[in-house]
C-alpha cells in the first residue's frame, strides 16, 4: 500500500445487516480505525520537525480554534484543527493553498488548550516553501520590492519623506537636525507612501506639533519594519531590513520609539531584540492616551457621528492593548462609540496580517468573501457611520471593502489620528 | 551544454531621472541601477534549461557599481559562475561597444548558447543580440520566447505583428534575444543570497580593446509636457461637447 492512500482492503458496503439489525449508513463508519491505520503520522512529523512548528503535533482536535478562525468564518474552510486533520490524512502543507491562508491573527492561539501556535507554525512552514522557490506571485513581487527598495510598494526610498511637504508643520528629520529627541517616530511604509496613509501621517505630525512633542523621524533612511515579510516566510528579508533600521536607530539619541502601526510595534518589541536592537517602543495611541489632559482641551470641534472601532490583531491580541484607542475615541467631543460584537480579545481580523495584505488575489479563490468585507458588514450592522482604525494597513483595506460591499457613502474609514486632528482648530 | 547570459544594469525608473550638467547623459550620482528586466528573463530561461537538461549557466556583466549584488543574486538563483567583464573604459557607451566587449569575453570561453534580454531601458537601438551574434558569427533569433533545448539545437517561438507566430529551430552555437522566459523569474530568498555572498566569489575577466560606440548622444532632455487631457464627467458632457464641435446635431 502506498503511503497516505486509502487502504482499499477496507470495503464499504452499501447495505449491512448484523444480527438482524440494519446498520447501513455512514454513521457507523466513524468507529472504524481505518484512517488511523491507513495513514502514517509522517506529514505531521515533517511539519513539527521545523523549528517553530513543533506545537502542531500537540493538537487533540477539540476544534475550539475553528470557531474563532477569521478565515473559516469567511468561507475559507480553515483552522489549525482542520490543518492537523488534513496532515493526518496525507496533506502536503508545503504545496497547499492552506499554507498561505493564515493571517497570524492569534485568535486560535487565544483559545487553544494545547498551545498549538499557528503564529510560529505557519511562518516556519512558509519559510521552507519560499526556500524551495514556491511563493504566490503577488507575494513574490512584494518580497522583491522590499529587497530592492525597502518598502513593499516598490517606491523609491528617496521618496519616503515626501509626505512631509503636505503636513503643514515642521517634521524634523534626524539625519539633518542631529539633535537628541524624546520620541523617534517610526513612520512606516503605508503612512509614508500610501495616499490615505499620508493623510494620517500629516495628521500625526500636526497632533504631535500641537502637543509640543519633541520628535524626529528617519525619513528616507527608514525601511519597512519587516514583520509581515517574516510572517510570510522570508526571515532573511526581515533580518536585512531590521538590521538596517537598528543601525539607523543606533545613530541617534532618543528616549523611545513611537510607531504608527501595530506590525512595526510587534517587530521592534519582539523581534529586533533578537538582532541586538533593544528599544523602548509603543504604539501612537499608547503615547497619546496618557496625554489626554493636554490633548482633550485641544479637541474643540465636535465629531457628531456614530463610530465603531476595529481592534488591530497586533495591537490587541498580540500586545494586549485595548484601552488606549478607546480612551482617545471617547475623549472626542460628540463622538458616539459603539462596539461590534467581535471586539477586543475576540476582534475579527481584517485579513492583512501575516502577508495577507499581499495575497488578496490569491485569497479570492479561497474564501467566499474577503475578511475585510465581512468586517465592514459588521460595522454597518451596528449602525456605525465611521469605522475607526489605528493600523496603517486598514484604511486602504477597509475602504476597498466599503466599496465592494456597496457601502460607499454609508461608512467612512478613518484612522484615529485623523479624527483627533480633524477636531483641532 | 554551456549557456551564457549577457546581462547589463539599467537606470532604475522608480527614481526621478536627473540629467548631468553637460546635458548628454544621466547624472550617475543621482541614478540608481538595477538588472535590466529582459536580462532577468534571459537568466530565468537559462535556469529553466538547466533545470530541464542540467547545463552549466554563466552570467556575464560589464563591471560597474551595483553589478556585484546582481551577480550574487544570479548565483543564488542557480547560475554556476558569475563573471565581471573588465575593460579600461569605465562606461561602455551603447550596445555596439557593449557587444564588442562581450564578444571579446566570449572569445575566451567555450559556449553553446548565448542568451540576452531583447532590449533595455537605456537602449538606443535594442540590438545587442543581433550585434553580438554578428561579431561572434553565430545564428541569432531576436524577440524569442518559449525556448526549449535538445540535442545540440534549440527551438524558439517568435511573435510577429498581426497575431502571427513562428517557430524556429536553431543550431548551436547560437544566440537568442529573449523577450520572455517560459515562466516569470524565480524568487530567491535573501538568506540564500547572503549565504552565496559569504561562500561564492565572482570571477573577473579582463578584455582589451577600445570598444568605441557607433553613435553618441548629442543631447538629452526631459520630454516636453503636453497640455494634458480633460476628463469628462459623463455621457451628457460628452454629447454636449460633440454637439458643440458639430460632430453630431
Amino acid at each position: 500500500m502506498a503511503k497516505y492512500e486509502r487502504d482499499e482492503s477496507y470495503v464499504e458496503l452499501d447495505h449491512v445487516e448484523v444480527d438482524g439489525v440494519d446498520i447501513s449508513g455512514h454513521w457507523n463508519r466513524m468507529y472504524q480505525p481505518r484512517e488511523i491505520t491507513a495513514f502514517t503520522p509522517e506529514k505531521i512529523e515533517e511539519l513539527a520537525a521545523l523549528s517553530g512548528a513543533e506545537s502542531i503535533a500537540y493538537c487533540y482536535q477539540c476544534a475550539k480554534c475553528v470557531g474563532v478562525c477569521p478565515v473559516d468564518a469567511a468561507g475559507g474552510d480553515y483552522g489549525p484543527r482542520k490543518i492537523y486533520r488534513r496532515l493526518q490524512t496525507g496533506l502536503n502543507i508545503f504545496d497547499s493553498p492552506d499554507l498561505w491562508k493564515c493571517t497570524t491573527c492569534q485568535n486560535c492561539v487565544r483559545v487553544c488548550p494545547k498551545g498549538v501556535d499557528m503564529v510560529q507554525i505557519m511562518p516556519a512552514a512558509r519559510e521552507r516553501s519560499v526556500l524551495d522557490g514556491k511563493v504566490p506571485p503577488e507575494l513574490q513581487e512584494m518580497f522583491e520590492h522590499v529587497a530592492e527598495y525597502g518598502n513593499p510598494m516598490g517606491e523609491s526610498p528617496r521618496k519616503r519623506e515626501r509626505w512631509i511637504k503636505q503636513a503643514g508643520v515642521e517634521v524634523p528629520i534626524l539625519a539633518k537636525t542631529k539633535a537628541p529627541v524624546d520620541i523617534l517616530w517610526f513612520v512606516g511604509d503605508f503612512y509614508a507612501y500610501h495616499k490615505r496613509g499620508q493623510d494620517a501621517a500629516g495628521a500625526m505630525a500636526r497632533v504631535f506639533s500641537r502637543l509640543g512633542i519633541d520628535f524626529g523621524i528617519l525619513g528616507k533612511d527608514e525601511r519597512s519594519d519587516g514583520d509581515s515579510q517574516r510572517l510570510a516566510g522570508e526571515p532573511g528579508l526581515f533580518e536585512s531590513v531590521a538590521e538596517h533600521n537598528i543601525q539607523e536607530f543606533q545613530k541617534y539619541e532618543f528616549n523611545r520609539i513611537v510607531v504608527s502601526g501595530p506590525h512595526a510595534l510587534n517587530a521592534i518589541k519582539t523581534q529586533y531584540p533578537k538582532l541586538g536592537g533593544q528599544f523602548e517602543v509603543e504604539h501612537y495611541t499608547q503615547l497619546l492616551a496618557p496625554k489626554l489632559d493636554a490633548l482633550g482641551p485641544l479637541l474643540t470641534k465636535s465629531f457628531d457621528r456614530k463610530v465603531t472601532f476595529h481592534d488591530p490583531c497586533y495591537l490587541g491580541r498580540h500586545h494586549g492593548e485595548y484601552d488606549a484607542p478607546r480612551k482617545l475615541l471617547t475623549a472626542v467631543p460628540g463622538l458616539q462609540l459603539t462596539e461590534m460584537f467581535r471586539c477586543k480579545e475576540q476582534g475579527y481580523c481584517c485579513g492583512g496580517g501575516g502577508g495577507g495584505m499581499w495575497l488578496d488575489g490569491f485569497m479570492a479563490d479561497q474564501v467566499s468573501e474577503r475578511l475585510s468585507e465581512k468586517r465592514v458588514r459588521e460595522a454597518v450592522e451596528v449602525g456605525a457611520e465611521v469605522l475607526a482604525v489605528c493600523c496603517p494597513y486598514e484604511v486602504s483595506r477597509f475602504e476597498d471593502a466599503v466599496k465592494s460591499t456597496g457601502n460607499d457613502g454609508a461608512l467612512e474609514v478613518l484612522d484615529i489620528i485623523e479624527i483627533l486632528d480633524g477636531c483641532m482648530e | 551544454m554551456h549557456v551564457v547570459v549577457i546581462a547589463k544594469r539599467v537606470p532604475d525608473l522608480v527614481e526621478d531621472l536627473v540629467i548631468d550638467s553637460e546635458g548628454r547623459a544621466l547624472d550617475p550620482d543621482e541614478t540608481e541601477y538595477k538588472l535590466n528586466e529582459f536580462d532577468d528573463q534571459a537568466l530565468e530561461q537559462a535556469l529553466l534549461i538547466k533545470d530541464a537538461h542540467g547545463c552549466k549557466v554563466s552570467v556575464l556583466m560589464h563591471d560597474a557599481d551595483g553589478v556585484d549584488k546582481i551577480l550574487y543574486t544570479a548565483l543564488a538563483k542557480g547560475a554556476d559562475s558569475a563573471i565581471k567583464v573588465c575593460t579600461d573604459a569605465e562606461e561602455l557607451d551603447g550596445n555596439f561597444a557593449l557587444a564588442q566587449a562581450m564578444a571579446a569575453a566570449l572569445g575566451t570561453l567555450d559556449y553553446d548558447l548565448v542568451l540576452t534580454g531583447v532590449q533595455g531601458a537605456d537602449d538606443r537601438d535594442g540590438q545587442l543580440g543581433p550585434l553580438l551574434a554578428s561579431l561572434l558569427d553565430v545564428p541569432c533569433v531576436n524577440v524569442a520566447s518559449g525556448v526549449s533545448a535538445a540535442d545540440g539545437a534549440v527551438t524558439v517561438h517568435k511573435e510577429y505583428s498581426g497575431g502571427k507566430m513562428a517557430r524556429f529551430s536553431m543550431a548551436l552555437p547560437g544566440l537568442l534575444g529573449i523577450q520572455a522566459a517560459a515562466q516569470s523569474p524565480r524568487y530567491v530568498p535573501v538568506s540564500k543570497v547572503r549565504a552565496v555572498q559569504k561562500e561564492a566569489s565572482l570571477q573577473e575577466l579582463e578584455v582589451e580593446g577600445d570598444f568605441e560606440p557607433l553613435s553618441r548622444v548629442a543631447a538629452m532632455s526631459a520630454p516636453e509636457q503636453s497640455a494634458g487631457a480633460k476628463m469628462l464627467g459623463g455621457a451628457p458632457e460628452l454629447l454636449a461637447l460633440l454637439k458643440e464641435q458639430g460632430v453630431v446635431s
